[in-house]
């Protein structure tokens, strides 16, 4: 956990009202996500789900990373209740949001 | 209270020894009531199953009772659930709801409470003290004017009853919910105080327990235990509702000084003895209450994570807390087996927790981390 100050793509999703805010930080190299951290402002679901999500992706490629549904994060976590299902199952969002800002960055539009 | 799931297994309505000598538990567990709240005569004492009902009861009883009077309902924006649905369901059905706002603090607003009563206002419902945030209420003033008025006037004082003395005949409710659980009695009993000729009629019906406020077969073990609660409160209530309003502030004192960024929630004074409320910036409850779980304390919090709408608190959004201010509150409610020690072993655990909370939140301004 934490932030990478020199990040190759950052996505932030979630909203502090709801009461849950992620940032996910990752850094790319050769097209696999070298690096990967997250910070986060939430309940227990929300931290472990972006705990998670990283253990998940470091070391995939983009492409494979992009594929990390919410579905796996939370199965990977052994099931989370069906309430938090939506609203603190942010991760793989965070993540595929993440890797849209490295690709915007580099100029290529997905 | 154990005999009475055995043993003395009477039905408190049969006329046989048994039923005999579970309806002394009966009354003796209600003349204990009466003690407690002062209330004039045990006529006026009605068991239920528990502070929910008592506060459905009130609240849709005099409305319903009422409705040839009047069909509009004061009350305020931190009641209980318990408070607040029934006031929407009987909203659907054509009455007319006022919520009164509250101050920073969480104290009724007195003036526009005696503002929203109108003619055709036939009941006011105000907490006695929230159990969220603490803060008790000008309950005798409130009661003055609503007499005045010449409506009748319910208090929640579910949170309250046991933690502080209530007197039901100088501070003048015409009809108050309480709980047996919370002043250590089992769960599944209840009482509503109803004041001899408050006009109300039962929600629910049958054989006509409970003089027909609140028909079905008592639980009597629940209410002899709650009886019980009852009267050791009675005694116990004042000094140790110092000793732990010695806690409270201890708790508090130490929480504000070691934790930058930390607040109060409710009044600094007028509040519960047992109860503490404090917010973090730019952290959330829930995680909070599953780092202190794992050092061994137990709170709860106002965050939308705790509850089962995903909303956070009402009562947090009426005293003025933002969004994200009411989901990094924390509620620590003491009682009788805590000590001085349990104050300082918080006192010592939660800064750290909540320093590495804060690390990892994005909304921690970076100063803060150095």
């Amino acid at each position: 956990m934490g932030e990478i100050p020199d990040a190759d793509g950052v996505g932030t999703v979630g909203n502090p009202v709801c009461g849950d805010l992620m940032s996910i930080y990752i850094k790319v190299k050769d097209n696999h996500i070298e690096d990967i951290k997250f910070k986060t402002f939430g309940c227990g679901a929300a931290i472990a789900t972006s705990s998670m999500i990283t253990e998940l992706a470091r070391g995939k490629t983009l492409e494979e990373a992009m594929k990390i549904s919410r579905g796996d994060v939370a199965d990977n976590l052994g099931g989370l209740p069906p309430i938090k299902m939506h609203c603190s199952n942010l991760a793989a969002d965070g993540l595929h949001a993440a890797i849209q800002d490295y690709l915007k960055k580099k100029g290529v539009q997905k | 209270m154990l005999p009475y799931l055995t043993d003395k297994y009477g039905n408190p309505s049969s006329l046989h020894s048994w039923g005999n000598e579970a309806r002394r538990a009966l009354e003796d567990a209600r003349s204990n009531i009466v003690d407690l709240i002062e209330a004039k005569k045990p006529e006026e004492v009605f068991f239920t199953a528990g502070g929910t009902e008592s506060n459905n009861i009130a609240i849709k009883g005099v409305a319903s009772r009422n409705k040839d009077r009047g069909n509009h309902i004061v009350t305020t924006s931190i009641e209980h659930m318990s408070v607040v649905n029934p006031c929407k369901s009987l909203m659907k059905q054509g009455f007319e709801v006022t919520f009164v706002p509250v101050d920073k603090y969480g104290v009724v607003d007195v003036q526009a409470l005696e503002k929203a009563i109108k003619d055709k206002t036939t009941l006011v419902s105000v907490t006695y003290a929230s159990g969220e945030i603490g803060t008790t209420q000008p309950i005798k003033e409130i009661s003055e004017i609503v007499h005045s008025k010449g409506a009748s006037f319910h208090v929640d004082a579910v949170s309250a009853c046991g933690q502080t003395p209530i007197n039901v005949q100088t501070e003048g409710m015409d009809l108050m919910s309480i709980s047996s659980n919370d002043m250590y009695g089992p769960r599944g009993a209840g009482a509503l105080y109803v004041r001899t000729g408050t006009r109300i009629e039962p929600i629910i019906q049958g054989g006509g327990q409970e003089r027909g406020l609140r028909s079905g077969t008592e639980n009597i073990a629940a209410i002899v235990g709650m009886g019980k609660a009852a009267e050791i409160a009675t005694i116990e209530m004042k000094t140790e509702g110092k000793r732990l309003a010695g806690l409270r502030d201890h708790l508090i004192e130490g929480i504000l000084q070691s934790v930058p960024a930390s607040f109060l929630n409710g009044h600094p004074t007028k509040r519960l003895p047992n109860n503490a409320n404090v917010r973090f910036s730019y952290i959330e409850g829930e995680s909070l209450i599953l780092s202190l779980d794992m050092q061994g304390v137990a709170c709860s919090s106002g965050s939308a994570c705790t509850s089962k709408t995903l909303e956070p608190s009402h009562v947090l959004l009426a005293i003025g807390l933002k969004h994200e201010e009411a989901h990094g509150s924390l509620l620590f409610t003491l009682g009788k087996n805590n000590t001085q020690e349990d104050v300082d072993y918080v006192v010592r655990v939660l800064p750290d927790i909540v320093k590495r909370l804060r690390a990892i939140s994005p909304l921690t301004p970076k100063e803060m981390l150095q």
